[in-house]
């Protein structure tokens, strides 16, 4: 038998040099996902192909569950529709016993046709239409007002309704002392902004304070904004139980956490630098337990958590397209996978891994995408095997927001399979057609 | 296609350039082309040789040695003699 081929390559030796680009990363080949073989999922399914692994959805949902149950009695997930609204991705949070938070209309009825009822669809986001809060009212939604144009709006709808009220919390921004601050969604804490919207809907008789939200930001790399942001949130809570002798049902402290991907700039690797569930968690619970609520009257913690409990579960496959070399002597390989579909490596250093074998020889190598674009690159440096034309590959960590924020740019965007706890593979989306694109155009009669 | 003179490869891929000083590392397969430059075989010799090698078409046999031979001339490892 012949020996496996690899491209010839060469690498000039640079002893005691610094390298800035780290050393290599894949020792071995990736070429299992949950104990289903990554080539036979490709054969199956094409390339490239979005795998979601179920087994690991409820294993993150449960760590992350558990890292706050155990340190405060009252606990609920909020699934972030937006992260990746998939139905049976959403689903899977929702058998976990997640609720659904949602930032758009559209979002709005994704949730209320996997069944979620009205009641426990949290209704987030800067555009809600007339029709939008119309709808979450009749469906006792919670309505988390973002700005003042909106809680008049939801005023003026409730003078012309009878015999209901709408349940809503205020969205609350603030200063955590991380920069940048996030200060456009919902009212200012500091500026007084967040007490005067209280303070009118208390006046209204048809509007019911349930609870106050603040998503004070994303990949959020210290656990100690959240606490900063909890005595916040306490604070308001006990101004508005002093004012009205009312307490406000539960306490939203959206998202934000971080998942372990690489951020762009970060010398370190992710998943060395990010606080865990845990850390999150005694951050936010004992800022609360230590407030001074009755222990009665502890409000209801919600969480809306995305990003941290999806991206481990996406994987992305691809193959290699072509491999050359760029002016600089520099390689370049070119693969099915643009920004089209993986628009997070605007922000992250995906990890990539071949998905066979290979030597212990590495070149250094840009990823670029598909698309005839020169910004598609998803990783402009890499260390990495030997690759060569129609080889494959697997893009770690990649199941928040790519399959929400993915762009039909060029091509179509492709299958997504689900892995279930049983190793049986799913088809949960499939590859669009030409069709799925021509069929929302119209061309005028006088241009066929 | 010439080595220069005086470059020294090792079995294992390590090639040293004593004009230079500089090091290289190659692969398994840099060492097989490598050696067929060394024994002076020509181009379409060595890509008949790759081929009967390893399980190789035609077309990235001649791709890959081109690629590999453009790097090893802008190293200044090889001449046009």
């Amino acid at each position: 038998m012949k020996p496996n081929y690899e491209s010839p390559t060469i690498q000039k030796l640079n002893a005691g040099m610094m390298n800035k680009f780290g050393s290599r990363t894949e020792y071995t080949p990736v070429k299992f996902i949950d104990n289903v073989a990554i080539a036979d999922l490709m054969d199956q399914y094409g390339s490239p192909l979005f795998v979601i692994s179920e087994r690991t959805i409820r294993q993150t949902y449960q760590k992350a569950l558990k890292a706050f149950r155990m340190r405060y009695p009252k606990v609920q997930f909020a699934w972030s529709y937006k992260t990746n609204y998939l139905n049976a991705v959403c689903q899977v949070f929702h058998q976990e016993g997640s609720w659904a938070e949602v930032v758009s209309g559209f979002e709005y009825q994704k949730a209320l046709r996997n069944g979620v009822p009205g009641n426990l669809i949290i209704f987030n986001g800067p555009d809600k239409s007339r029709e939008d809060l119309i709808m979450a009212v009749e469906n006792r939604s919670l309505i988390h007002i973002d700005h003042f144009d909106e809680l008049f709006m939801l005023i003026e709808i409730m003078e012309e309704r009878e015999d209901v009220k709408a349940r809503v919390a205020i969205r609350v921004n603030m200063d955590t002392g991380v920069y940048p601050q996030w200060d456009r969604f919902g009212f200012n804490y500091e500026n007084g902004q967040a007490w005067n919207a209280i303070v009118k809907i208390i006046a209204q008789e048809k509007l019911q304070l349930e609870g106050l939200h603040c998503h004070i930001g994303t990949y959020m790399l210290t656990a100690n904004a959240y606490a900063v942001a909890a005595r916040k949130m306490c604070e308001l809570a006990f101004a508005y139980a002093n004012t009205t002798g009312k307490h406000v049902k539960y306490l939203d402290m959206g998202g934000g956490f971080c998942s372990a991907n690489t951020l762009k700039g970060s010398y370190l690797q992710g998943s060395d630098i990010i606080p865990t569930f845990d850390d999150y968690a005694e951050a936010i619970t004992t800022t609360i337990l230590q407030f001074g609520f009755r222990p009665d009257e502890l409000p209801l913690l919600i969480l809306e958590t995305g990003r941290a409990l999806i991206d481990e579960a996406g994987y992305l496959l691809g193959t290699v397209l072509a491999t050359k070399r760029l002016a600089d002597g520099r390689r370049a390989t070119v693969l099915d996978i643009g920004i089209n579909i993986m628009f997070t490596s605007f922000w992250y250093n995906h990890r990539v891994s071949p998905a066979q074998d290979f030597t212990q020889h590495v070149e250094e190598t840009t990823l670029y995408g598909p698309l005839c674009m020169n910004i598609d690159a998803i990783r402009e440096s890499v260390i990495m095997p030997i690759l060569k034309k129609d080889d494959r590959v697997v893009v770690h960590e990649v199941g928040a927001y790519n399959m929400t924020q993915w762009m039909q740019f060029i091509t179509m965007r492709p299958n997504v399979v689900m892995i279930d706890t049983k190793g049986e593979v799913h088809l949960i989306r499939k590859q669009e057609t030409v069709n799925t694109i021509v069929d929302c155009e119209v061309v005028p009669e006088h241009l066929k | 296609m010439k080595v220069r003179k005086n470059i020294a490869i090792s079995e294992n891929g390590f090639i040293f350039n004593p004009l230079t000083g500089d090091s290289f590392s190659v692969n398994e397969t840099g060492v097989f082309i490598l050696q067929k430059l060394k024994e002076e075989e020509t181009i379409e010799a060595i890509l008949q040789s790759l081929m009967d090698e390893y399980e190789l078409d035609t077309y990235t046999a001649e791709k890959d040695l081109n690629d590999f031979l453009s790097m090893l001339k802008s190293y200044q490892l090889i001449t046009n003699d």
